[in-house]
Order: structure tokens, then C-alpha cells, then sequence
């Protein structure tokens, strides 16, 4: 840091003294602040606390000491519950910090921003080959604001007032659709059966697997939904769906999803990714950004008109529509739609399938390895995918704390709910990011509770 | 660049058209144990259909796409209202740390002591920059933050008993999100011109107010790029008609340690983190929304806010959902990755840092006006804040050139085209945003060549309604995008490599 | 610009053709001009009926989107269904090929309100 006022202020402003002094004269100036004359002078420059002002060198000195305040996300994990910690090739983070695509902004000017915008259009063939859907949008906030737009939508198409979502569901899902949907005085009514569904219904909303990790056969709620004239939204994890049937082929409508966890690491849960998907019926009553696949107006020099892409049916959007837009969304997610499209496409079909079958296969082995120890309880409920319910010798808020004794991170506690299965139980979640080593010093832990030994 | 691009139509070929069945980019390993009970057929899928390309394959293709692109590290990107200033590298890497990066957003609360910290920090310095104290990062970005701004003046209606104050007036200068958002709460909107001046006009504004107005929303400065003259008057006619201030802070750089909302009299703003200050925009995000608001509304802040704890030397921060919060808008608690950049943006300047900023920001503004003036028409003349709109009727109507000839036109040369056609009150509107990160010489350079475009729409519009001509790509038939969406990659196109 | 004498039109750019107590309505050149590439019109389905003023559809362009008003009263008997694969017909040739929808005509004295091709011409803005 300099104190000769000649110098730049900061490392990120070019214009020195020198340089303000030349582009004041223009301006018949003698000051800077005379710039903000018009401003009330009662108000101006006002007395702010702000921290002491940090070099670099001492802003990464700071940085670290927080970052060593959280304790070591590298330790055994067992929590789940919709932020899954996941195999992210390394590609992945080598590409996406490239600065032409960390530093561009929303493609308004497509013949420089075709990578943006060919990427996009990876994305959302992805995510449609992923669903079995018709169209995607480019990719919204989270999984949960992504149900929630898609029961607006739902409202808009059927003209009703009401949506039923399906227990169980995230209950931090059920919080943003009950949020989203005051605004426009939707009622939310929570069932636990299709069969509550009724002609007031504008859809159904499923999650898969559901918050307790039990894939659901998808086809028989998209019947109800239908039989009641609604439509049927199933918020899919995009991974699990490397085994599980696309949603669109057993007749959902809009699919929604959350893709952070395969983008990269789960940051406290953002960056997110909220994954929009739809049935081709739906696409002018679509939220979001998409894009579409088009050729050049004139080939150049004779050549033949090239193949490029453009924001699309934008006539739905918020800075065409305004107050009678599809939604207010403009800033998405994009730089993690890039992150979620290259390591699906990493991993390939074969690589996603396997990847989602080791999940699958890991976490059923540490299930029963649990469930073989004496006082633990694996609850069965039916298939699932990479989350169970755990019962032991002591209450689960007990049990969480002797595993953190331990360095353990346990599942979380769903003892709480409603489901006669999560009474006294802990929600763990192995995938296939978890180590070995991790599940056999669990194992080990929860054999010692169980017999008294202490950490 | 002189890359493949001149060669290959690279738009013709996605990764799935580039697929060879067997290749792969990463070994996924294969479960050796004992095998778990199949999943029933009826749950299971088929097919996937996904690329199969080499490591190096798609790296190739990525890093070509990245080639097409345009970024604020390739060159000046002057996009009113954006504020697409450089992004510190600095801040990446701290917000990349594996301390950050790899809690769960579950965790108990005595394990991400280091993250619940910045995040309260964050709180306070916005609160202190804004005059607003009470604050709550959740948002994801600007839109979401005017969503729960609009849904906390709902709310603190319904609570006062007059749920029946549902319209909201907005300036016909606003962002579109303005109207939209105050449209996805149930509120109608009411638009009011703007005064000649470009300032909203108080008169105006006098007569739409009654008993049926939750809120005006307003943008300070305005998407003119002008300070709202009469905005102390403007909020005290709004207060005494019992109605809320929404404040859209996408414009707050050139205020930054000048003036406060809050010592304005504004009731909720939202800000663009992504813009003010600094963090990179992606292509489109993620960007955060961060709500500020008074005392008095703090109650109905999204959930989760940070507060300190009571007594416990461990847990020092805890979430917390205000009493009567509006809720969760998403669902963990906002995009993190983009706070704490945003934490270390504001902690290496400091306040002097920003009012340099602030001050770089509007000068370079008002130099730009200067050195532009006498080649393009300035609808509303006088000094600027963060950016200037400029118009380019004249050249519309003596050459038969539009801004978007223009706009074009500024890709030949090396830069990013400013915004166009918006404020929608501007015809053919150039909105150009330099922010403080452009050197003297840079905006000198964006001036003389907006000067020299000026001169060939008079002497040869062709070249300009032709343009670009140096681009990646030439102009896209995007009225058949529209009207024939091609949307999506699919099964039939697919052609193997020989 | 061509403005068909045979027309009438609206001040909202929609010009009405009358034939044996039906009307047919479409938009003027000068409209779909301003409007750019049409590239989606939404149109209702026959049976529905409007009251003069009432929106009735909307059109889009690449840029822009526009609601469609009633010029006069009436039930909707037919909807131009090759607008939903080609609605570029608007910009070719808006006053035949790019109709939009066909109308019983409920109150003919509204006729009367409509403007002459002249009239149309003189009220449109200067540019």
C-alpha cells in the first residue's frame, strides 16, 4: 500500500493522480467528490465502520485462520439429506476456472459468447437425456426454488390454487414452495398419499428418492396426478438417476433436481445448481434462460451459414414480459450448469451408471454391516438408494454426540418427523465418495457405543 | 484467434456428435464386495444416452468453447448496468480453500464456526455500507433478492392489517426483474413516467399514491445512470402515504462510502454481490442478492440470518430464523462460494478502498460522456454516476444504422458491445457502464472507436450492418431459433467420427 | 406503407375485414413491422367469445410481445392454425395469409367505430 496520493488506490484501479488529473480538466473539474455535488449534502460521506483495510497477503493470513475454524470437512461424514458429497472428476475444476467463461456474463451478445452458449446447450441436452424430458432451461437457483417455480407453473397452466406435496419431502423443500407460493396466495397442502389428491390440485410433488432415501415408483403418482387433472413434478437427485428411471418415462411432467454435488465441493451448500426440466407442452410457460440452436444468417465468403446458438423464446422473460413474465429470474447458476455438464459428461454413460451402482452397492454394505452390530437397526422400508435409517442403543441426539467424540460425523437426526420409521432414528448416507476406511472406523465406533467403551 | 474455429463449423459438433462408444475420460472403480439385492426392474432404468469421449478429448472441446467466449479478462466490457469490473484473483482462491469449500451445509453449527463467522462479518460491513442494519445473505441473486424484499412488504402488510395495499408503483426506467417480482407476490404494478430531467417525477408519483400502494420500488442511481433528484422528497411522499421504499441496488457502486440507503429513508434494498462487489459473474451467475432493510422489518428477513450466540465459548455464531421471517428461499442458506468472495473484496480496500472505487467508477463515467458526447445524442445531459446512456436515433435516422449495427460493429474492434435497447425510454438506447477497473487509455481507446464507428455509419453503413466480421461467428437467425426452437441434442444427429 | 382500403382498423394496429356478417382480424403492416421477426402468436380456440377491447391473443416477436385486442364483439369461429407452425405468414403477408382469427360479429353498430384506411395512416406517429 502506497500513501503518495499520486500513486493508484488500489490495485484494482489503473488511474493514478496523474491520470484523474487529465480527465478532470476535461470535465472542467478540479476534485473527484465535486462529481457528487448533486447529492444530498446532509447525507454525504458518511462516518462507516468498516474492518481495517487487508493487503493480500494478509487477506489470505485471515481467510486461513476461518477456514481452520471449520472443522476438517475431511473426516468421516455421514449426513446426507439432499447435499451429498460426491466424486467430481478433476476436469471438472480445471475447466471451469478458465477465465473465458468465469468472467463473461449472460450471453446477450451470442457471436462472443458461443462458448457460454454451446455449453448451455450441452446442459440442457443432458439434463433431458438425464429426466427423459423435452426441454430444459439453463438451469435456476436450486432444487428447491426449482419446485418451487415449477408449482407456479403448474398453478399458471391449470389455473388452480393449490399444490400437494408428497411426504416425505426435504422439509427445507417444503419451506421454499410454502414461500414461494405466498406470494401469489397458493396454498400447500401436505399429503402422504397420491390418493389426497383432488380436482383443486394444480400437481403433485414428489421427491426421488424421498427425504428418507426410498425411490419411489414414480408411475403410479403421475396416474393420480393426471386422474385429478394435475400435473405430476418429480424433484429427481440428477446422480441417483444414473440407475433409477428417468421421471419423464414413467410419466412425470416437470423434473427438477439439484446439481451442486456433482458440479464440485459443497461449499456450506452454495453454489447450487437447481435442475428444470419439462414436458415440450410447457415450454412458453418455461422459467429461466434457454437456449436454442440456430445457423448464421449469411455464410461468410461463400462458405456455408455456420451452426451457433442464442438466448431463446425470450418473450417469456422478465425484461421483455415484465410484470406478466413466466418469472422474475435473470442471474442463474451458469458457471455451475457448466461444472454439472462436464462431469456428467466425464463420467459418461458408462462411468455415471457405475458411479451411482457403487453408491448404491456401498452404502447397502454399510447398511448391513450396521445393521449386523448388536442394539443397531437398519430400518427397512423398502429399496433405496443411498440413505437409511438408523435405530441404535441410545437416543439419536446421544448417539450424534458420541460419534462426534469419535471424529464421526453421523446422519442426521429425523426423529422428529411424522413417519412411524424415523422415531429414535439417525438418517445416514453413504455414496461412493465415501472411503472405506471412513465406514470401518464407523462401524468400529458404533460397535464400542454400543458396548460402553468410551473414545 | 486464428484457432480450429476457422476451419470447423464447431457448432455443428456437440460432445455427443464427437462420441465413440468405449472411450472414456475418468476410471470410475467397480464394487468388489457382496452384492446388495437388485433394485426391482420397474425402478431401474434403460439407456443413457451420454458422450463417451477420452480425457483429452473433452478437454479439447471445453477449452475451444472457452475460446468463443468473452470474458472482463479479455478486454474492456463496458455492459450498462452489469458493472462487469475485474474480478481479483485473490478472492477465488480464498473462497476455494478446503476449510470452505468442504463443510456441509448441515453440519452442527460448532463445526463451521470459520464460515458462520465471515458470514456475520459480511452482514455487519453491509449493513454499515447501506445504512440498512439488518441484512440476510440467502438470496442467490438480484432477482431472488427483490422477491423477498417484495415478499417482506407483503407480509409486514398483512400484519399491520392492510392487506389491502397491493400495488406497487415502479419508474418506467426499471430493470424488468422490478415489475416481475412485484408481479410474482401478487402485487400489481403501476409504471410512472419519468421527468424530462430522466429523474423520477415527484408530481407523478403524488398522484398514484392512495391506500391501495404497498411500496414504491426504485433504482438509486437510476438505469439512466442519474441521481434521482428529488429522492428525499420522493421518499417522504411515500412514507406519508404509509408505504415502503424498496430500493434495487444493482446501481449501488458509485455510492459505495458516498451516501447510504438507509440515511435516505429506504425501507429494503437488495444488492448485486456479483457486480458491486466484484464476484465473477460465471456467464450468468451464480451471483448473490443480499436483503438489507431497517430495523423495523428485520423481522422478516429470508431465513437463515446469522446472529451471535448467547454464551458458549465454542458456538459463537449460530442460523437463525427471524420471528416473523418470510422463509427459506432456497434450500440451504444462499451461495456461499459467492459470500466470501465478496467478504474479501470488501476487506482488502477497506473504506478508503471504496471510496476510491466509487470515485474511479463515476469519473471514468463521466469522462467516457465527455469524450462521446459530440459523436452520439445524450438524451439527458450532465454529469453521470456509474455510467452514461447514450442514443443512437441520429444514427439511426441519417444512416439507416441501428444500435445494434453498432453494438456489433464494437466486437470487430475488440471490445464487449455496451447494453442496448434498454432503459426502454431511450430509443435505440446504448447504456455504457465503464466501472473504475478501465485504465485512461482504455476508455480514451473505447472513445475514439465508438468515434470511428460513428464516422463509418455515415460513410459506409455496410460495413455495419454487416458487422461482425472478426467474430467466432457471424450474426444468428434467431427469429427461427424462436420460431423453430431447437432446444436439445438429440439420438439422430449423431454421427461418429470416421 | 399498404393500408388496404378495403380494411377497417383499430388504433391498437389491427385491421377487420367484413364479409357476410363475419369479420375476419389480423394485425397491420405497420405493426408487425414494429414488432420485428414474429416468431409465436397465441390465438384462442373457436367458440369463445369477446367482448371490443378484450385481449384475445398475444404475439411475440424475437424482441418484443404484444397483446391482441378485440376490434368489435363477437364469437370466435375460426383461428388461423397455420400460424402455429409459420407465424413469419404475419410479417410476409399480414393482411392474407397472416389473418389471425375469424369472428361472428355480436354488435355491428360497433363497426361504425372503427377507421378508414386514410384515417389509420393519419393517426400513426411520425417517424
Amino acid at each position: 500500500m502506497t500513501d503518495d496520493p499520486g500513486g493508484a488506490p488500489t490495485p484494482y484501479i489503473p488511474n493514478t493522480g496523474a491520470d484523474q488529473a487529465i480527465m478532470l480538466e476535461r470535465l472542467g473539474l478540479e476534485r473527484v467528490e465535486q462529481l457528487f455535488d448533486q447529492l444530498p449534502a446532509q447525507y454525504r460521506d458518511p462516518e462507516i465502520e468498516l474492518p481495517r483495510r487487508l493487503s493480500e497477503a494478509e487477506l489470505v493470513g485471515a481467510m486461513r485462520r476461518r477456514a481452520a475454524a471449520n472443522r476438517d470437512g475431511d473426516r468421516p461424514s455421514f449426513l446426507g439429506a439432499g447435499a451429498y458429497r460426491r466424486f467430481v472428476p478433476a476436469v471438472v475444476q480445471h475447466l471451469v476456472s478458465r477465465s473465458e467463461f468465469v468472467t463473461s456474463y449472460t450471453p446477450y451478445q451470442p457471436e462472443i459468447s458461443q462458448g457460454t452458449l454451446q455449453a448451455a446447450f450441452e446442459y440442457q441436452s443432458v439434463v433431458c437425456e438425464l429426466t427423459g424430458m423435452d426441454v430444459s432451461n439453463t438451469g435456476m437457483y436450486d432444487a428447491a426454488s426449482a419446485t418451487a417455480e415449477a408449482c407456479l407453473l403448474a398453478a399458471r397452466v391449470t389455473k388452480r390454487q393449490a399444490v400437494a406435496v408428497l411426504e416425505p419431502l426435504h422439509p427445507h423443500t417444503l419451506e421454499v414452495i410454502r414461500a414461494y407460493g405466498a406470494g401469489s396466495d397458493l396454498r400447500v397442502d401436505v399429503v402422504t398419499s397420491a390418493a389426497e389428491l383432488s380436482e383443486e390440485h394444480a400437481c403433485l410433488v414428489a421427491q426421488q428418492p424421498d427425504f428418507l432415501g426410498r425411490i419411489r415408483d414414480v408411475e403410479p403418482l403421475a396416474r393420480a396426478a393426471h386422474d385429478a387433472g394435475a400435473l405430476c413434478v418429480v424433484a429427481a437427485d440428477p446422480f441417483a438417476l444414473g440407475v433409477l428411471r428417468a421421471p419423464g418415462d414413467a410419466g412425470a411432467d416437470i423434473v427438477t433436481g439439484e446439481g451442486r454435488d456433482l458440479a464440485g465441493p459443497l461449499n456450506f451448500g452454495g453454489p447450487s445448481l437447481g435442475l428444470f426440466a419439462a414436458r415440450n407442452h410447457f415450454l412458453r410457460q418455461m422459467p429461466g434462460r434457454i437456449v436454442g440452436r440456430t445457423k448464421e444468417l449469411h455464410g461468410a465468403d461463400g462458405r456455408e451459414p455456420r451452426t451457433g446458438y442464442v438466448l431463446t423464446l425470450q418473450a417469456r422473460e422478465q425484461f421483455i414480459r415484465r410484470s406478466r413474465a413466466t418469472s422474475n429470474f435473470s442471474t442463474g447458476q451458469a458457471l455451475v450448469a457448466l461444472a454439472f455438464t462436464i462431469a456428467v459428461q466425464a463420467l459418461g454413460p458408462v462411468g455415471l451408471r457405475c458411479s451411482a451402482e457403487l453408491c448404491y452397492q456401498r452404502a447397502h454394505h454399510a447398511a448391513a454391516r450396521i445393521d449386523a452390530l448388536p442394539g443397531f437397526t437398519v430400518r427397512d422400508t423398502g429399496p433405496w438408494f443411498q440413505e437409511f435409517l438408523v435405530a441404535g442403543p441410545l437416543p439419536p441426539e446421544e448417539l450424534s454426540l458420541r460419534l462426534a467424540e469419535r471424529g464421526i460425523q453421523a446422519g442426521l437426526d429425523v426423529s422428529g418427523r411424522p413417519e412411524p420409521e424415523t422415531d429414535g432414528a439417525l438418517l445416514f448416507c453413504v455414496t461412493e465418495a465415501t472411503p472405506d476406511e471412513h465406514i470401518d472406523a464407523l462401524v468400529q465406533a458404533l460397535s464400542d457405543i454400543s458396548e460402553g467403551r468410551h473414545a | 484467434m486464428t484457432s480450429k474455429s476457422d476451419r470447423e463449423d464447431i457448432g455443428a459438433r456437440l460432445s455427443f456428435d464427437r462420441s465413440v462408444s468405449g472411450r472414456r475420460a475418468v476410471d470410475t472403480p467397480e464394487w468388489d464386495g457382496p452384492r446388495a439385492e437388485p433394485l426391482p426392474e420397474g425402478l431401474t432404468r434403460g439407456g443413457l444416452r451420454l458422450p463417451e469421449l477420452s480425457q483429452g478429448q473433452l478437454v479439447r472441446y471445453y477449452t475451444a468453447l472457452s475460446h468463443l467466449n468473452f470474458g472482463v479478462d479479455s478486454g474492456t466490457y463496458p455492459l450498462g448496468s452489469c458493472t462487469m469490473k475485474y474480478n481479483p484473483k485473490v478472492n477465488d482462491e480464498v473462497a476455494g480453500l478446503p476449510g470452505f469449500a468442504g463443510v456441509h451445509p448441515l453440519a452442527p453449527e460448532v463445526e463451521v464456526q470459520g464460515t458462520l463467522e465471515v458470514l456475520f462479518e459480511l452482514q455487519e460491513m453491509l449493513g454499515a455500507i447501506t445504512g440498512l442494519p439488518a441484512v440476510s445473505l440467502a438470496p442467490a441473486a438480484g432477482a431472488q433478492g427483490e422477491l423477498a424484499g417484495m415478499l417482506m412488504v407483503k407480509k409486514v402488510l398483512q400484519e399491520r392489517g392492510e392487506g389491502e395495499r397491493r400495488r406497487v408503483i415502479v419508474p418506467d426506467s426499471a430493470h424488468g426483474t422490478n415489475p416481475a417480482s412485484a408481479a410474482m407476490v401478487g402485487f400489481t404494478v403501476t409504471e410512472i413516467p419519468s421527468g424530462p430531467g430522466g429523474s423520477m417525477d415527484p408530481a407523478a408519483l403524488e398522484r398514484e399514491l392512495d391506500d391501495t400502494v404497498a411500496a414504491l420500488m426504485v433504482t438509486l442511481p437510476n438505469t439512466l445512470g442519474l441521481w434521482e433528484r428529488d429522492i428525499e422528497r420522493v421518499v417522504r411522499l411515500v412514507h406519508d402515504n404509509g408505504s415502503y421504499v424498496y430500493g434495487d441496488g444493482a446501481n449501488l457502486n458509485p455510492l459505495l462510502g458516498r451516501i447510504r440507503f438507509g440515511d435516505l429513508g429506504f425501507d429494503v434494498v437488495h444488492l448485486n454481490l456479483h457486480k458491486t462487489f466484484s464476484t465473477p459473474h460465471g456467464g450468468g451467475g451464480p451471483g448473490a442478492g443480499p436483503v438489507c432493510a431497517t430495523p423495523e422489518l428485520a423481522a422478516y428477513l429470508p431465513a437463515p440470518v446469522i446472529v451471535p450466540a448467547a454464551v458458549d465459548d465454542e458456538v459463537r455464531f449460530r442460523l437463525a430464523r427471524p420471528t416473523s421471517s418470510i422463509g427459506r428461499l432456497q434450500q440451504f442458506h444462499g451461495n456461499i462460494g459467492v459470500l466470501l468472495r465478496a467478504y474479501a473484496y470488501i476487506r482488502t480496500l477497506g473504506l478508503d478502498g471504496l471510496r476510491a472505487t466509487s470515485g474511479a467508477a463515476v469519473l471514468n463515467a463521466n469522462y467516457l460522456r465527455s469524450l462521446l458526447e459530440e459523436h452520439y445524442a445524450l438524451p439527458y445531459p450532465g454529469t453521470v454516476m456509474h455510467e452514461a446512456v447514450f442514443s443512437g436515433a441520429r444514427q439511426r435516422r441519417k444512416h439507416g444504422v441501428r444500435t445494434y449495427d453498432i453494438a456489433k460493429r464494437l466486437i470487430d474492434y475488440g471490445f464487449h458491445p455496451p447494453t442496448v435497447y434498454f432503459p426502454l425510454i431511450v430509443e435505440e438506447a446504448l447504456m455504457i457502464e465503464p466501472t473504475e477497473t478501465e485504465a485512461r487509455e482504455d476508455i480514451e481507446a473505447f472513445a475514439a472507436t465508438m468515434a470511428a464507428i460513428a464516422e463509418e455509419a455515415a460513410q459506409d453503413p455496410d460495413v455495419l450492418h454487416n458487422a461482425p466480421h472478426t467474430a467466432p461467428i457471424s450474426r444468428l437467425d434467431e427469429a427461427t431459433a424462436a420460431r423453430r426452437p431447437e432446444l436439445r441434442w438429440w439420438p439422430g444427429e449423431q454421427a461418429r467420427e470416421e | 406503407m399498404d393500408f388496404p382500403s378495403d380494411l377497417s382498423y383499430t388504433p391498437e394496429d389491427e385491421w377487420v375485414r367484413v364479409e357476410d356478417g363475419e369479420a375476419s382480424i389480423g394485425i397491420t403492416g405497420y405493426a408487425q413491422d414494429q414488432l420485428g421477426d414474429i416468431v409465436f402468436v397465441d390465438l384462442p380456440e373457436p367458440g369463445r367469445t369477446f367482448s371490443k377491447g378484450e385481449t384475445f391473443g398475444v404475439i411475440e416477436s424475437v424482441k418484443a410481445v404484444s397483446d391482441l385486442f378485440m376490434p368489435l364483439s363477437g364469437e370466435v369461429i375460426a383461428r388461423n392454425e397455420r400460424l402455429a407452425d409459420e407465424p413469419e405468414l404475419v410479417n410476409e403477408s399480414p393482411y392474407e395469409d397472416g389473418w389471425m382469427i375469424r369472428v361472428r360479429i355480436g354488435n355491428a353498430d360497433e363497426l361504425d367505430a372503427l377507421l378508414s384506411a386514410d384515417a389509420y395512416r393519419d393517426q400513426l406517429p411520425e417517424d
